[in-house]
C-alpha cells in the first residue's frame, strides 16, 4: 500500500476491493489467432438496443465483411459475416446469458477461404469530417467492447450534440482474470492512439485521457510511447482497484467530476469509451473493416492454455476451448466476462459476441461460494461499496419485501459491481438481492403504468358514456322544448286565429 | 417476479469471493484475546481457569438450547460460528477472576438468552450481550461481582492448587481477607468518599504505575491492558476492525481525563490510570467494536466511540459505580440506530440529503 492509499484508507475513501487479479502469466503471452471454425453463429442481438434485421437468405453465399443484418432503429448496430461461406441457418441458438434462453442468430458454414469483400482504405482519415467518421463507425457495427456493448456511433454523435470537452478512454481493465485490453494496448498501441484521435475529432472533445491501472506497466509504457507525439492524448496510471473501470469512478479519478445520479457522463462534459473500441474504430475508419473479431481472454483454473486470443465473432465457446487444448479438469463454473460482473453460461455451445471480453473456466476452488449465514452487520459491504450505498440495509429491506424502502436507500444507484458480496463474510448474495429488487420494482412500475393506462381508458369511456348520456338528455330536452315551443306557437296561432274570427 | 429468485442458488455475479467468513473473523478476534487470557490465567490461577471455561461453555450451551427451541435450521453452523463463544469469552474477561460458578452460568444465560436470542439471534441484538450480562450481574449481585483478589501468580507458593481452586470456584467461600482487594478505580472511589484525595490515597501500593505491568487487582481481563492493546493492534492490521471506534473511545476517555487531571489532580485520575484500568482497552478494541451493536460507517463509529469514552469517564468520575465502560457501551448501543440513521455515507452523484447533484452549467453552452 502506497502512502496515498494508506491516507485514503484512513479517511475511509478507499472504496472498492482488491481482488487477486490472476492476470499473469496469461497477459504476458502474445495474442494468438484462432483459426476460423467450420460454423459460426452470429447473434442478431449483440449490443444494447434493437437487434439487427437479417438481409440474407439461407443458402446465400457471403464474403468476409459482407453486411448480413442491418441496424434497426436509433440504437442498434449492423452485423457482418465474420468469414466467407454459406448462410446455413437463421434460427435460434442458446444466447450468451445465464438464463440459457435462446436468441436469434445467423449461422454461416465457412468455406475455408476467408475471402474479404472489397474494403475502402482511407489514406488520410484525419481529413474526414466528424459526421463521416461516425458514419463509418456506425456502418462497421462497432459497439463498446468493454462489455457494455452500446453502439459506438451513437455515443460519438452524442458528443457533438452535448458539448464534450474530455474523452475518457478506459484501459483500466479492473476485472480480475481479464487481460485482453492490456494485451491490445501492448501490441497495438499505435492503432489505438489513431482510433482515439479519430474519436476526438468525431466527438469534438479537446483532449483524451487514457486511464490504465498501475498493475499494467507494459501497457502504460507502450501507450505512452504511442501517444508521445500527440499533446491531446495523455496516459494516466490509476490505482489498481476494482471497480476502477466503472464509468462514474473513472470519471472522478481522471477529472474530479462527479456525474449527478440522474444524469449521464455527457452532462458533465465527458464521454467514456473503451480502448478496445478505439482499436475497432481505427480499423473501421482507416481500413473500412467492420467489427468481425475481437481479442478476448481465456483463463481460469482449468483452462489448458490460458491467454489472449483473437476470435472471430460467432465462434462457439466449445470450439475455442477445444482449439486451446480443452480443460485440465472439471469446469465448476463457466463465466463470460470477468468474475465480478460476468455472466454464468449454462454450457459451452454459446457463441462469442462483440462484448465477450473473456471466458473463464473456473475450478471448484475458484467457484466455491460459502454457506449463506445471517448478516452480522460487520459493515464490510458499506466500506467496499464504491457508490456509497448501504448494501446491508438494502438487502434487509428486500428480504422483508419492502422494495420501496430499498429504493429509498438508493437501490437505483447500485451499479451491480459486486464489491459488497465479494467481501461479505456471511456470503450473502447481495447482488442477487439487488437484481431481484430492481426487477420487482421494474415490474411494478410497468404494472402501475398499465393499471394507470387501464384506469385512464376506463375513465375516458365513462366520460364518453356520460357525455353521450348528457347529450341524449340534452337533445331530448331540446326536442321537448322545440315541441313545446312549436305547440305554444301553434296554440298562439290558434288563439290569434280565434281572436280574429271572434 | 417471484421470490424464487431470492431462494434459488445464487447465479448472479460476483463469481469470486474475498475469502472472509464469519468463522474466520471470530477466530481472529479470539486469537487476539489469547495472550491476555493466558496472562490472566497465570496471574489469577486455577479459579480463573474454571471461571473462563464455564462461562464459555454456558454461553455455547444456552445458544444451542435457544437454537433448538426456535427450530433454527442451520444449527451447527450458527452454534459454532464463534459468536456465542466470543460472547462468553468477553464476559469472562470482565468478571472478577475468582467469581463463583453460578456467576458464570447465570451470566451465560443472561448474555445469550436475554441479550441475544430474545432479539432474534445473531445480527439482531441491540445491546452487546456480554455487557448486558455484566451489568445485570453487577446490579443484582454487587458483592460477588466486586470481590477482587490480589494477583497470585500460578508459580507463587500462596496460589491455590487445582483442588483448592475448584473448591473456591464451586463453594463460593468468602475470600480470605488477606487476598481480597479493591481495584484501582474502586479504591480511588472509596478513598475519595472518605475525603482522602487521590494524591495521598494513590501514593502507596495502589500506584497506577502497577497498571503498566498489570500485576494488580481487577477483573480477569483488566490486568493485561497492554496485551489487550497488542491484540487490538493485530485486529487492526488484519482489517477485522478499523481505527475509528477504538481511537474514538480512547480519545473520548483520555481528553476529559487529561483536562480534569490538569485542573485538579487530587480529584481526577490521570489519563494513564483511566486508559489502563477497568475495561478501557478491552472496551475500546473488543467491545465497542462489536459489529452488531455499533454503527456501520466510519463516521458513525467515531461518534459512537467518543460517546462511549466520554460516558465512561463521566460514570467513573461521578457515578455510583467505579466501573463505567459496560454502562457506557450499553447506553451508546441504544444510540446506534439513531447514529446509523443520521450518519450515512454520501451516495456518489447525490448530495448529503440524497438529492441528485445538479448538472453543472456548461461553459460556452
Ligand atoms: S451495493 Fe451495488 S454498487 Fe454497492 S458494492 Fe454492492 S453491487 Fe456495488
Ligand atoms: S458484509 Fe455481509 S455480513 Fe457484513 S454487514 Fe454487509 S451484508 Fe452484513
Amino acid at each position: 500500500m502506497g502512502f496515498m492509499n494508506l491516507f485514503k484508507h484512513f479517511l475511509g475513501k478507499d472504496w472498492g476491493v482488491h481482488p487477486a487479479d490472476h492476470k499473469r502469466p496469461a497477459s504476458d503471452v502474445p495474442t494468438r489467432k484462432l483459426p476460423i471454425p467450420p460454423r459460426l453463429h452470429l447473434m442478431l442481438s449483440q449490443h444494447v438496443g434493437a437487434p439487427s434485421r437479417p438481409i440474407v437468405l439461407v443458402g446465400e453465399k457471403v464474403r468476409k465483411g459482407q453486411l448480413i443484418a442491418a441496424a434497426q432503429g436509433n440504437i442498434s448496430a449492423p452485423l457482418h459475416a465474420s468469414t466467407s461461406g454459406t448462410i446455413s441457418a437463421i434460427g435460434e441458438i442458446t444466447a450468451p446469458h445465464a438464463s440459457g434462453l435462446p436468441g436469434m442468430a445467423i449461422s454461416i458454414d465457412s468455406d475455408g477461404e476467408d475471402a474479404w469483400i472489397e474494403t475502402e482504405v482511407i489514406t488520410d482519415p484525419f481529413s474526414l469530417s466528424p459526421e463521416d467518421i461516425a458514419k463509418r463507425v456506425a456502418a462497421a457495427g462497432v459497439v463498446g467492447l468493454g462489455g457494455a456493448t452500446f453502439p459506438s456511433s451513437v455515443k460519438l454523435n452524442l458528443g457533438r450534440r452535448s458539448k464534450i470537452d474530455t474523452l475518457i478512454m478506459n484501459g483500466s481493465e479492473c476485472e480480475p482474470y481479464l487481460s485482453c485490453d492490456d494485451r491490445l494496448m501492448r501490441d497495438r498501441a499505435a492503432d489505438i492512439v489513431t482510433g482515439i484521435r479519430l474519436m476526438l475529432i468525431s466527438t469534438g472533445a479537446g483532449e483524451a485521457k487514457v486511464g490504465i491501472e498501475d498493475n499494467k506497466p507494459e501497457a502504460i509504457a507502450a501507450m505512452r510511447e504511442a501517444a508521445a507525439r500527440f499533446d491531446n492524448v495523455t496516459i494516466f496510471p490509476v490505482p489498481a482497484r476494482y471497480p476502477m473501470g466503472s464509468d462514474r469512478q473513472l470519471i472522478v479519478e481522471l477529472t474530479g467530476r462527479e456525474v449527478p445520479s440522474d444524469a449521464r457522463a455527457a452532462d458533465v462534459g465527458v464521454i467514456v469509451h473503451n480502448v478496445g473500441t478505439a482499436y475497432a474504430v481505427q480499423q473501421a475508419v482507416c481500413l473500412g473493416r467492420p467489427l468481425l473479431s475481437r481479442v478476448m481472454t481465456l483463463n481460469g483454473g482449468v483452462a489448458a492454455t490460458p491467454g489472449n486470443y483473437e476470435v472471430p465473432l460467432g465462434t462457439l465457446i466449445s470450439d475455442l476451448v477445444a482449439f486451446t487444448g480443452g480443460t485440465t479438469g472439471e469446469v465448476a463454473k463457466l463465466v463470460m466476462g470477468g468474475p465480478m460482473m460476468g455472466t454464468i453460461l449454462p454450457h459451452m455451445r454459446v457463441p462469442v459476441i462483440k462484448g465477450t471480453s473473456g471466458i473463464l473456466l473456473l475450478d471448484a476452488n475458484e467457484a466455491a461460494g460459502g454457506e449463506v449465514e445471517d448478516c452480522i452487520r460487520c459493515g464490510s459491504c458499506v466500506k467496499a461499496c464504491p457508490m456509497g450505498l448501504l448494501p446491508l440495509e438494502m438487502s434487509a429491506r428486500i428480504r422483508n419485501d419492502e422494495m420501496d424502502a430499498a429504493a429509498d436507500l438508493g437501490l437505483a444507484d447500485c451499479i451491480a459491481c459486486g464489491c459488497c458480496a465479494y467481501v461479505c463474510p456471511s456470503h450473502i448474495p447481495l447482488v442477487q438481492y439487488f437484481y431481484h429488487a430492481k426487477g420487482d420494482l421494474y415490474a411494478r412500475e410497468r404494472n402501475k403504468l398499465r393499471t394507470e393506462a387501464t384506469k385512464k381508458m376506463a375513465l375516458q369511456r365513462q366520460e364518453r358514456l356520460d357525455r353521450e348520456q348528457r347529450e341524449k338528455v340534452e337533445a331530448a330536452a331540446k326536442r321537448k322544448a322545440e315541441r313545446a315551443a312549436a305547440a305554444a306557437a301553434a296554440a298562439a296561432a290558434e288563439a290569434a286565429k280565434q281572436g280574429e274570427s271572434a | 417476479m417471484s421470490t424464487s429468485s431470492l431462494t434459488a442458488p445464487p447465479i448472479a455475479s460476483p463469481h469470486a469471493h474475498g475469502g472472509n467468513s464469519v468463522t474466520l473473523t471470530m477466530f481472529r478476534v479470539q486469537l487476539a484475546l489469547l495472550p491476555a487470557t493466558l496472562f490472566g490465567f497465570w496471574l489469577f490461577g486455577w479459579p480463573s481457569v474454571f471461571l473462563f471455561l464455564l462461562t464459555v461453555l454456558s454461553c455455547l450451551g444456552f445458544e444451542a438450547l435457544s437454537l433448538k427451541l426456535m427450530g433454527r435450521q442451520r444449527f451447527k453452523g450458527t452454534l459454532f460460528d464463534g459468536s456465542a463463544m466470543l460472547t462468553g469469552w468477553l464476559l469472562a474477561m470482565t468478571l472478577p477472576p475468582w467469581a463463583p460458578w453460578w456467576v458464570a452460568v447465570l451470566g451465560g444465560f443472561i448474555a445469550i438468552v436475554i441479550g441475544k436470542q430474545v432479539f432474534g439471534g445473531v445480527g439482531q441484538n441491540v445491546f452487546n450481550p456480554a455487557m448486558v450480562a455484566r451489568v445485570a450481574l453487577l446490579i443484582s449481585f454487587p458483592v460477588p461481582l466486586t470481590q477482587w483478589v490480589f494477583p497470585l501468580p500460578l508459580t507463587s507458593l500462596a496460589a491455590p492448587d487445582f483442588i483448592d481452586g475448584l473448591r473456591i470456584f464451586l463453594t463460593s467461600l468468602p475470600l480470605p481477607d488477606a487476598m481480597a482487594s479493591a481495584s484501582l478505580l474502586g479504591f480511588s472511589k472509596t478513598e475519595m468518599s472518605r475525603g482522602i484525595d487521590l494524591l495521598h490515597s494513590l501514593a502507596g501500593a495502589q500506584a497506577p504505575a502497577l497498571s503498566w505491568l498489570g500485576t494488580r487487582a481487577g477483573s480477569f481481563g483488566e490486568s493485561a491492558s497492554l496485551l489487550i492493546l497488542g491484540g487490538g493492534l493485530y485486529l487492526l492490521a488484519r482489517g477485522v476492525i478499523t481505527w475509528h471506534t477504538p481511537l474514538a473511545v480512547l480519545a473520548g476517555l483520555a481528553i476529559p481525563a487529561a483536562i480534569g487531571h490538569a485542573v485538579d489532580p487530587g480529584h481526577y485520575l490521570s489519563v494513564s490510570a483511566h486508559l489502563l484500568s477497568g475495561a478501557a482497552m478491552l472496551g475500546a478494541f473488543f467491545i465497542a467494536t462489536d459489529y452488531v451493536t455499533s454503527p456501520n460507517t466510519g463516521a458513525g463509529q467515531i461518534v459512537f466511540g467518543l460517546g462511549v469514552g466520554l460516558l465512561t469517564w463521566v460514570i467513573r468520575t461521578w457515578g455510583a459505580y467505579p466501573e463505567g465502560m459496560a454502562f457506557a457501551v450499553l447506553l451508546m448501543n441504544a444510540m446506534t440506530p439513531v447514529i446509523d440513521r443520521f450518519v450515512k455515507p454520501r451516495i456518489l452523484g447525490r448530495d448529503r440529503k440524497g438529492k441528485p447533484l445538479s448538472i453543472p452549467e456548461k461553459k460556452g453552452a
